[in-house]
């Protein structure tokens, strides 16, 4: 999936990691290092995604993307910002925010939450049944087969196979799945995520000839039909 | 000290202006005014007793004489009605001949003739409400020339003859007039008293707030071991001392704290840091073709990262719970869904490490609610940081019990984390809750020595107490709600 991707960050060598990290991910990126810049780019063109530094010289990427969604674009905006408590991130999102990341982050973490951003985007209307390969999810019944077979999965587990099930063919980092099935915005010092995929594992791969949950090596886990 | 002293303004008239400087100063102090106002409530208080006094006195002269002189018209109207006329005149005219009894009498015809009696005609006033009429009399008894007042009562007799019995009140009149002499002389002692006694009163409580004006100034010079004096009194200026005092040792306490804290924080992210950096520079070093061993390190390298990363979180985090200002955006949280939340995010791993993990909801509180005002995540994050220790240290087949008692009455809302680990010693528990310590048999399993430190520090910021006890074995931690955290 090739994104044309906006980055606004006013620290140069942080954008152009960032950047660099985008095109070897084969995404198309342009850089603004202030908000005026920004605006004018993020007017101009079409983006899928665009990555806004919440403090940025000249006007502030709150206001910033304040001002993009009063003229009615939509794009989806992934806010980076060194302030993480619970109200600076609420702050984001009421600016008009899809998602938060607090610096200092892992680059994986970075392009798996863009990645779900896009995706989520090109997402049909709202369903009711979740399929991927063989495995089937009823939402309305609470249930899940794979290849016709019921399995009993606890609550929790079910929350967590949906959200991976949402996300299907993206990666989802451990704290994308912490924020998004246990509401947690902090980081439990065990791995309680690795604990859980390996339950969910047992419940819906061990049985079955080909895996659907791939562990994805320094970022995070992906529910996809092949490998 | 640019302020004449009193002695040199006499000296030195050159320094008049500095001298009435000072004393404007002077009278700026709360001394003065605390001295100013007991004098007045001094020279009120004199007053007003001395106006009671005359009062009561005057009343009392007052209530005699209409006594005598009741009793007297009655002895006049028996005589009358005994004697006729004559008997009367006869007895008027020898009762006025006493000298200095004070007393009046008069008796006149119809026509107003004076028939008997020691005044001159009969006076021009009306009687008031009471019967009793009051008039100005030439002095009888010669003591001063000016008209005296005096008082009486009338009737008529049979025949329009009328009578008047009545008593000079000159003497009320003396008592008023030494009063008032005295009064200038009353309030001049009052006032010099007053002012003496309210600069000395004052003045002494004064110097005791100086003392402490002195001691804060030299605590705002740097030397926070300084201490108010405090005179043992346990008056008002005694409990500010000692408020005071008690406000320092906290104050120092913290300071204490910090600069532990910035010491250990230096050593815990210093340690990592020089590992980081030499791990990189050992790479550069030793020169090899082998991108494995590049990749091996920078590896190794995140890692090491991500630990300072996670460290420095936890510290921000107990710095924003320490700094209270996320009280402002409180919000209605439930307990039980906090402790599911956790218990069913832990139970996973407790399993994998072959423990078991007991959610206990105390009865009477499922399906209902345990609401307290707070931050819900860092509530989540306090009763996490709580399994995830329980856990790391609990041996396997141990049992973790993860409980909600609700709020009752004398009872407040409680999350205790129990297990059967080793536990923690009595004389180690407060040691615990410092920040980045370890004690020695955790220094094994991973972790930066905050978990516990954070939980202290949610706590605080939500009014509640945590309890470190023994579980027998083991250890007990309990996160106390105020009695009236309930919302």
């Amino acid at each position: 999936m090739d994104m044309k991707v906006l980055v606004i960050e006013d620290d140069q060598q942080a954008a152009s990691y960032l950047a660099k990290g985008l095109k070897e991910a084969g995404h198309v990126v342009d850089v603004a290092n202030d908000g005026k810049e920004g605006l004018y780019l993020a007017g101009g063109e079409h983006y899928d995604v665009m990555v806004v530094d919440r403090m940025l010289p000249g006007r502030d990427g709150l206001s910033l993307v304040q001002v993009l969604r009063a003229a009615g674009n939509d794009t989806p905006v992934l806010f980076l910002s060194a302030l993480g408590s619970v109200e600076d991130r609420v702050k984001g999102l009421k600016a008009g925010g899809d998602d938060y990341l607090t610096k200092p982050f892992a680059f994986s973490e970075l392009l798996a939450r863009i990645e779900v951003l896009v995706r989520r985007r090109g997402a049909s209307q709202p369903q009711t049944k979740l399929t991927v390969a063989d495995l089937e999810l009823d939402l309305l019944a609470r249930g899940v087969k794979r290849a016709g077979k019921p399995i009993e999965l606890l609550p929790r587990e079910f929350a967590l196979l949906e959200y991976m099930m949402r996300n299907a063919g993206s990666v989802v980092t451990r704290t994308m799945m912490l924020e998004n099935v246990w509401d947690y915005h902090f980081d439990p010092q065990t791995n309680v995520i690795d604990v859980h995929i390996a339950r969910l594992r047992q419940k819906i791969d061990k049985d079955f000839p080909t895996p659907l949950i791939h562990t994805v090596r320094g970022a995070g886990y992906s529910l996809r039909a092949a490998s | 000290m640019t302020a004449a002293a009193p002695g040199d303004c006499a000296v030195k008239p050159g320094r008049i202006k500095q001298c009435v400087a000072a004393a404007a100063r002077m009278l700026r102090t709360t001394a003065v005014r605390l001295s100013a106002l007991y004098l007045a409530l001094f020279v009120g208080s004199v007053v007003l007793i001395l106006v009671v006094v005359y009062r009561t006195t005057a009343g009392f002269l007052t209530e005699e004489i209409g006594e005598t002189v009741a009793l007297e018209v009655e002895a006049f109207q028996d005589h009358y009605g005994k004697y006729g006329l004559h008997g009367l005149v006869d007895l008027v005219r020898g009762r006025s001949a006493v000298v200095n009894n004070n007393a009046i009498y008069l008796l006149t015809t119809p026509t107003g003739a004076v028939l008997a009696g020691n005044l001159s005609r009969w006076p021009d006033v009306a009687p008031s409400d009471t019967g009793w009429i009051h008039f100005k009399v030439a002095d009888t008894s010669g003591v001063s020339n000016r008209p005296s007042t005096a008082q009486a009562m009338t009737f008529t007799l049979p025949g329009h003859f009328r009578l008047l019995v009545g008593r000079d009140m000159s003497e009320l009149d003396q008592l008023s007039d030494r009063m008032v002499r005295s009064l200038g002389w009353i309030i001049a002692a009052t006032a010099m008293l007053g002012l003496g006694g309210g600069l000395l009163v004052s003045r002494g409580a004064m110097r005791r707030i100086e003392a402490i004006n002195r001691t804060t100034r030299q605590i705002m010079a740097g030397d926070l071991s300084d201490r108010v004096p405090r005179f043992g009194g346990g008056d008002e200026i005694d409990r500010l001392a000692g408020n005071l005092n008690a406000m320092l040792d906290r104050l120092e306490r913290l300071m204490t704290g910090m600069r532990q804290v910035t010491d250990s924080v230096a050593h815990d992210l210093r340690t990592p840091l020089t590992r980081l950096r030499s791990r990189i520079e050992l790479a550069l070093i030793h020169d090899t073709d082998d991108a494995e061993v590049y990749r091996g390190v920078l590896q190794d390298s995140i890692g090491e990262a991500d630990r300072l990363i996670a460290t420095f979180t936890a510290l921000l985090s107990i710095a924003e719970a320490e700094s209270g200002a996320k009280r402002s955006d409180f919000t209605a949280i439930d307990l039980v869904d906090v402790v599911q939340l956790a218990a069913d995010l832990y139970e996973p791993v407790a399993e994998e490490r072959g423990q078991r993990l007991v959610m206990e909801i105390a009865e009477g509180v499922a399906p209902q609610t345990v609401t307290v005002r707070g931050n819900g995540q860092l509530l989540a994050q306090a009763v996490s940081n709580l399994l995830d220790n329980a856990i790391k240290y609990t041996p396997e087949g141990g049992t973790i019990t993860l409980r909600l008692d609700g709020a009752a009455a004398g009872q407040a809302a409680r999350v205790t984390v129990a297990d059967n680990g080793p536990g923690v010693p009595a004389e180690e528990r407060a040691k615990v809750l410092q920040r980045f310590v370890r004690l020695d048999a955790a220094r094994a399993s991973p972790g930066n020595g905050l978990g516990l430190s954070l939980v202290d520090a949610v706590a605080s910021l939500h009014g509640a107490r945590l309890e470190l006890s023994d579980n027998q074995p083991g250890l007990r931690v309990a996160l106390v709600f105020p009695a009236d955290a309930k919302s």
